[in-house]
């Protein structure tokens, strides 16, 4: 259905040099999204491979993993970092919080492609469903990971004993209780701007699932904007795979 | 309510198999994740772990970017066109990573 591949091939061969042939055998809108996250996909590496360079640079933590002290002197062992859960004070849970969080990202991905399926079928009341699913899991994540990061600013019960006898608890941009001032630096960068990708998302989702509502796509024959969105968010998706490796697991 | 009644649209049946692949699909990202997450407490830390982390990480982005987001399906030079440029990251770890150890070992 209006699937703009498909049309390309039933054109007749003296028509390809006049317009209407869409190259690669995808639309024009769907082929600049794809060109825009591979230089967004550029961008991230550039935060992730920062990270690996940075944490090489630095000392690394030599010993058990159920001993680890946080310090200043040597880079944290990040399950030990993030291993707070919600309403439960106090209990180490080491990575089931961002495990939770990567679960619901996938989720809201499998809607996602969901919403682009029953968009390729016409049918609009299943893709306003999965759409509005695809929202509810987008918008949690982000509440997620706006409690990640109060945490991650107010810090533990301990803290970390400094110099002069004091304690700091938490993190900013000059000193935090988990490690070298680099590692929340980094924190505060590469999971913000993720976030900010899917707070993006959740904008265009909203603008499609309005659109999908009021029968715009019906009337321009088409759900290709779905497509494209799903594009857009299966790369969020994607992004997150990486973060969780590379920031959470490593 | 009253916009839906307008509509004289007829959407397409579902295709039920596809249905439920994309859901099997999401089944394996959500047991390579468990997988990962029980190997990050039984196994030391070191670079076996760290291998097979990476390892199931690009598994699940091939799952992603194949099926998910449609490019296993799309003609080739649009496969190549995506993934040959990704070549670049690569090469940027590589080097950096390197980088990173000897800015270690200048400190």
């Amino acid at each position: 259905m209006a699937n703009l591949a498909s049309v390309s091939a039933e054109v007749p061969k003296k028509y390809l040099w006049s317009g209407g042939v869409s190259p690669l055998k995808a639309s024009y809108g769907k082929l600049m999204m794809w060109f825009f996250l591979l230089s967004d996909a550029f961008t991230f590496s550039g935060l992730l491979i920062t990270y690996g360079l940075l944490r090489f640079a630095h000392p690394a933590y030599e010993g058990k993993a159920a001993d680890f002290v946080s310090s200043h002197d040597y880079w944290p062992i990040p399950e030990r970092v993030f291993d707070a859960v919600p309403f439960l004070h106090g209990v180490s849970l080491p990575l089931v919080f961002v495990a939770a969080m990567t679960f619901i990202l996938i989720l809201s991905s499998v809607t996602m492609v969901l919403a682009v399926e029953a968009g390729e079928r016409m049918d609009r009341k299943n893709v306003i469903k999965w759409l509005l699913w695809t929202i509810v899991g987008g918008s949690t994540f982000l509440a997620c990971q706006a409690w990640e990061w109060a945490h991650f600013i107010h810090g533990t019960d301990q803290g970390i004993l400094l110099s002069d006898g004091s304690r700091f608890f938490g993190a900013n941009l000059v000193i935090n209780e988990y490690g070298p001032p680099l590692f929340a630096s980094l924190f505060f960068f590469i999971t913000g701007f993720h976030g900010f990708h899917v707070l993006s998302g959740v904008f265009l989702l909203f603008i499609a699932f309005y659109q999908a509502t009021t029968g715009v796509y019906e009337r321009r024959g088409h759900y290709e904007m779905v497509e494209k969105i799903g594009l857009y968010w299966h790369f969020v998706d994607l992004v997150w795979v990486f973060v969780f490796t590379f920031f959470y697991l490593i | 309510m009253a916009l839906e009644e307008k509509s004289n649209v007829i959407a397409q049946p579902a295709d039920n198999a596809k249905i439920k692949k994309l859901w099997t699909i999401a089944g394996y990202l959500f047991v390579l994740t468990v997988i990962e997450f029980i190997f990050a407490y039984v196994l030391p830390r070191g670079v076996l772990l760290y291998t097979i982390f990476v390892t199931l990480t690009l598994v699940k982005a091939f799952y992603i970017v194949g099926e998910f987001m449609h490019l296993k399906y799309e003609v080739k030079v649009l496969i190549w066109s995506i993934v040959i440029p990704s070549i670049f990251v690569v090469w940027l770890v590589i080097a950096l990573i390197y980088e990173g150890g000897a800015i270690f070992n200048v400190r």
